[in-house]
């Protein structure tokens, strides 16, 4: 498998070099759509000349990286370009290996769920087979690489691109078993943005399972490995902080990264809900809509852990799918992060499915023409531009919600078998009730 | 103008200023009066366009000490509110100007006293000041209610801590710019209401000397109007063993030529103010008015009547000119009709100097996205080149991006020797920029910088929001080298327009220009839609939530059919009968 992996990585990095070197990217870096106040490539530049002049970046309100951020670039800001490229070639590796190695264990399952004839008879075909899931590493690793969004966020150097490769790294060490590289991925995912905290439990469910160790408030053992992870996660993160406050000396850059980021001070218009939510708000109702838009983010963790709990790896994606739509600067960066469940496409709902990616390719080729509307021709006004804001989180919403109604339903079949009968005999239908 | 903050009854205009009784017949105290001294003086320049430019100076200057704890409580020529405004918050320098319109540099050379459209505000506070920015804001709430202008929309977005640009006009050693503060309002319109109460401020008022002139339905109808309070301490003399006060009330009017609609060239002041002189002011220790005739000693181009004998010299702006002088304190001066209207005739035209030092200001880009702004600086000398401090404050919603800074003359990068550079806090302070750039001898030095346009909230915009926001000017100071050498002796002999700033070495005077102001749309939300867009959004998150919900809270089931209505009559009516249903 290393060779076609290889040939995609080179397609991959082919044609983001073409793009770099063509007149596109620096249109594309201007894009509201691509690049937001927090992960714009022109304010890290800002922000190391306002180094260079002896000011502190945080002092006034452009920059919004954290210093590590400041810290890497100090010395790569001449090799960006193939910083970013290799940023999303790490983020391709490591969703490969661990998507592999992800397989493997849902084969040994199956092959003991087969033996233990945990299985009813007339599923067998929703049992996945060896041949048909031996392409699904490189298919992920080319839908993320090959990505329209993906391909644009890494040619205007955004760094949403390093916070991908972190949080895949972060995948890739969580599948593998391995805690402490996980927590301490973890740890810089949620240094840069606040929101992968919500990770956290899935990796917690999915490194328990590894471990055998049964899911039960009451014991002992399940507590240990709670504390454990706990404390390297805040240890690894208490670090990183720290180690930002030795970079420039002062605590600047809390206010500047984390509460720019939860007190949405910047109203530039992006594919989120939350800028014009807050351009129309009535000064009155300001916090509270932003306290309730804030926890709207971190509320699914708790009820999609206790459904999730069996399946881990489902509830990373669909945490990172509602982190992207629902957090205060989404880009189409963490669109494509949010798109890796793709690979578990089932045939249940896949016209549902072909419905929504239809109405979400049309959004996003309506966004930049009513952004040119507004701001260049004068011809249309904001609310345009909102309605398509409104309606590309609706299609994601929905096609989040596609998926998970397709996930429980798969597994429904595999517990209650394929064809249903209802008491009389006669074909049933599934509802949800 | 925003209503007017309610003052306590402290600041009560100075309507005890009708002193008319004579000088000598001062009231006996114990404690000898401070000395107190007034002179007036008007300047007429022709200029080569045909436009006619008048500047008025009234200076008061008075030894008094505001600072010490002695309350001063007998004011007498030196305004009792601005002596007021003086001690209690603790103010060395203080100057304010409002200005309408914009001065065309290349058409009428340099003002004796440049100032940016809208309203100007700049204060040193003495060194026993310990919340300088809680004085700032009452003060400029106090000056506010003074001048009758809006002067309490300076606040912290648009005050700015220049670090060498505002250096003090008067005496004394406190440089630490943290006791600094400038602000500009490009934005303010000047109209009666501001003449008024800064007539109220003189001596004699608008009813004698050269006040009478200073009628509003005249003087704004004009290009360029400009009023302006400069307050600063001053040396009594060469050693410096006393210090006074001085108050200078300055006012520039240009008068168009096309405006009287007569097409003579001729040039009157009943024709400017629609009043002549009868008297100069009893109070003033000199009154006198002084027409520029440097660029018609014989007489060629235009002719004054009626003549006069008295001639001066003074050096100003670089330049020897000469004066022809009307001294009001003489009789004579009325001749026998006891009134004075001097009359300026033209006879031929001819090219002016170029300014040596000019500046403008655009914004350049296309959309409500980015811009970039451009200051262009000229240096028109031939051989010297000089470098000048280039004071910018841009509102912090139009973002700057310093990385894109460049500074090029010639068409080569000019790298500027100093740059203090503050960025702005959203909602709280402007950018603030300053550098020291050399300008070679005979060109144009171009600074450019992009920026970026905010998206407000909708209660920030102002209730006309597609007119669009103001920057304010920028200012441009520096030493130019002059032809002549400078008089570096300050004397009390001395014209009030060649003493205003203060002049160090003979090589070189102290000029500041000021370049336009920028107007710049902003991106607007609709403002019609804040409920709506509540609703919408708050619908879209209810989707999400409500999907969610469903899938987390149910679960799958085999469907009964319901039976159809016939048959769920039926059973309720067996249900009622007791007998079991279908």
């Amino acid at each position: 498998m290393a060779a076609p992996l290889t040939l995609l990585l080179l397609v991959a990095v082919t044609v983001r070099a073409a793009l770099y070197r063509s007149s596109l990217a620096d249109l594309i870096s201007e894009r509201v759509e691509v690049v937001s106040p927090l992960t714009a490539w022109k304010r890290v530049v800002e922000g190391l000349a306002l180094l260079d002049l002896g000011v502190s970046p945080y002092s006034g309100d452009v920059f919004h990286e954290t210093p590590l951020i400041i810290y890497l670039f100090h010395f790569l800001v001449d090799y960006a370009e193939i910083t970013f490229m290799l940023a999303d070639v790490i983020t391709a590796v490591a969703l490969y290996l661990s998507v592999k190695d992800y397989n493997k264990q849902v084969f040994r399952k199956q092959k003991y769920a087969l033996e233990a004839d945990r299985y009813p008879l007339d599923c067998l075909e929703l049992i996945r087979s060896p041949k048909e899931m031996q392409y699904i590493p490189l298919k992920v690793a080319m839908f993320y690489l090959l990505n329209p969004f993906t391909i644009l966020s890494c040619v205007a150097k955004s760094t949403c691109g390093l916070n991908n490769a972190v949080i895949a790294l972060f995948v890739l060490s969580t599948i593998k078993g391995n805690v402490l590289l996980s927590a301490i991925f973890l740890s810089l995912a949620t240094y840069q943005s606040i929101y992968p905290l919500t990770l956290c439990a899935a990796a917690l469910l999915y490194l328990l399972q590894r471990q055998y160790i049964p899911v039960n408030l009451r014991r002992f053992s399940f507590w240990w490995f709670v504390a454990q992870y706990a404390f390297m996660y805040l240890g690894s993160l208490f670090v990183i902080v720290g180690l930002s406050f030795f970079l420039l000396g002062s605590w600047d850059f809390l206010p500047s990264v984390y509460g720019f980021i939860l007190s949405v001070p910047d109203l530039t218009p992006n594919i989120g809900l939350f800028w014009y939510f807050f351009a129309e708000m009535f000064e009155h109702f300001r916090l509270f809509f932003l306290c309730v838009f804030q926890i709207n983010v971190f509320f699914y963790t708790v009820p999609l852990s206790i459904k999730l709990k069996e399946h881990p790896v489902f509830l990373i994606f669909m945490q990172l799918a509602v982190i992207s739509i629902f957090k205060s600067y989404p880009t189409v960066g963490d669109i494509a992060a949010s798109f890796i469940k793709h690979h578990k496409a089932s045939s249940a709902s896949s016209l549902n499915i072909f419905l929504v990616s239809c109405v979400l390719l049309a959004c996003s080729a309506l966004f930049p023409v009513l952004w040119h509307l507004w701001i260049y021709a004068g011809s249309a006004n904001s609310n345009f531009y909102y309605a398509i804001t409104l309606l590309f989180n609706v299609a994601q919403i929905l096609l989040v919600s596609d998926y998970f109604y397709a996930f429980l339903r798969r597994e429904h079949h595999l517990s209650h078998g394929l064809y249903l009968k209802r008491k009389d005999g006669s074909e049933a239908t599934l509802v949800l009730k | 103008p925003a209503p007017k903050p309610n003052q306590p009854t402290s600041f009560e205009a100075t309507a005890d200023k009708e002193d008319t009784s004579a000088p000598e017949t001062v009231v006996q105290s114990s404690v000898p009066q401070p000395k107190d001294d007034f002179q007036e003086e008007l300047v007429i320049r022709p200029l080569h366009s045909g436009d006619i430019y008048a500047s008025f100076q009234f200076r008061t200057l008075w030894e008094t000490d505001f600072m010490r704890g002695n309350k001063v409580s007998h004011y007498r020529l030196f305004p009792k509110s601005l002596g007021q405004v003086i001690s209690k918050f603790s103010v060395r320098e203080l100057h304010i100007s409002f200005t309408q319109g914009y001065w065309r540099t290349m058409q009428w050379g340099q003002p004796f006293l440049p100032s940016p459209p809208g309203a100007e505000l700049w204060v040193w506070f003495q060194d026993s000041v310990t919340d300088v920015d809680g004085t700032w804001k009452e003060l400029t709430n106090v000056l506010s209610g003074i001048f009758c202008a809006s002067l309490n929309f300076i606040d912290s977005t648009n005050t700015v801590q220049p670090s060498a640009s505002f250096k003090p006009l008067g005496i004394g050693n406190v440089t630490d710019h943290r006791f600094l503060r400038y602000a500009t309002l490009p934005r303010e319109i000047v109209c009666t209401e501001n003449l008024t109460p800064w007539k109220k401020l003189l001596p004699c008022g608008s009813k004698a000397g050269l006040a009478v002139l200073l009628k509003s339905e005249k003087l704004f109808h004009s290009s360029f109007h400009s009023q302006a309070v400069h307050i600063r301490p001053v040396c009594q003399d060469w050693q410096c063993k006393t210090t006074s006060w001085e108050l200078r009330q300055t006012l520039n009017v240009v008068f168009d030529l096309h405006t009287p609609g007569q097409g003579k060239l001729e040039w009157s002041l009943f024709k400017m103010f629609s009043r002549t002189l009868t008297e100069a002011c009893p109070l003033a220790s000199s009154s006198k008015i002084y027409i520029d005739i440097t660029d018609d000693p014989q007489g060629e181009q235009f002719e004054v009547s009626p003549a006069t004998h008295l001639l001066s010299q003074a050096m100003v702006l670089g330049d020897r000119r000469t004066f022809s002088v009307y001294d009001l304190t003489q009789q004579i001066t009325f001749g026998t009709v006891r009134s004075l209207n001097l009359l300026i005739r033209w006879k031929s035209s001819e090219d002016m100097l170029r300014p040596l030092l000019h500046a403008e200001r655009y914004v350049a880009g296309y959309g409500l996205q980015t811009g970039e702004i451009h200051t262009l600086m000229y240096n028109n000398h031939p051989y010297r080149s000089f470098p000048v401090l280039l004071l910018d404050s841009v509102p912090w919603y139009l973002r700057l991006y310093i990385h894109t800074l460049t500074v090029t003359s010639k068409g080569k990068d000019n790298k500027p020797s100093y740059i203090h550079y503050q960025p702005s806090k959203d909602r709280v302070r402007p950018h603030l920029l300053e550098m020291l750039v050399q300008l070679p001898p005979n060109s144009v030095t171009e600074v450019t910088v992009q920026f970026e346009r905010a998206l407000l909230k909708w209660t920030e915009y102002t209730p006309d929001p597609n007119h669009g926001f103001y920057v304010g000017s920028s200012v441009i100071s520096s030493l130019v080298p002059s032809i002549v050498a400078m008089d570096t002796n300050s004397t009390r002999e001395q014209p009030l327009f060649s003493s205003f700033f203060p002049c160090k070495e003979e090589s070189s005077y102290f000029m500041r220009v000021y370049t336009e102001p920028l107007l710049v749309n902003l991106p607007t939300p609709d403002f019609s839609m804040p409920y709506n867009v509540i609703c919408l959004t708050c619908t879209v998150v209810a989707v999400g939530y409500g999907s969610l919900y469903n899938l987390l809270t149910r679960s799958f089931q085999i469907e009964e059919p319901s039976p159809g209505l016939a048959k769920r009559i039926a059973n309720i009516i067996r249900k009622m009968r007791g007998v079991p249903p279908l």
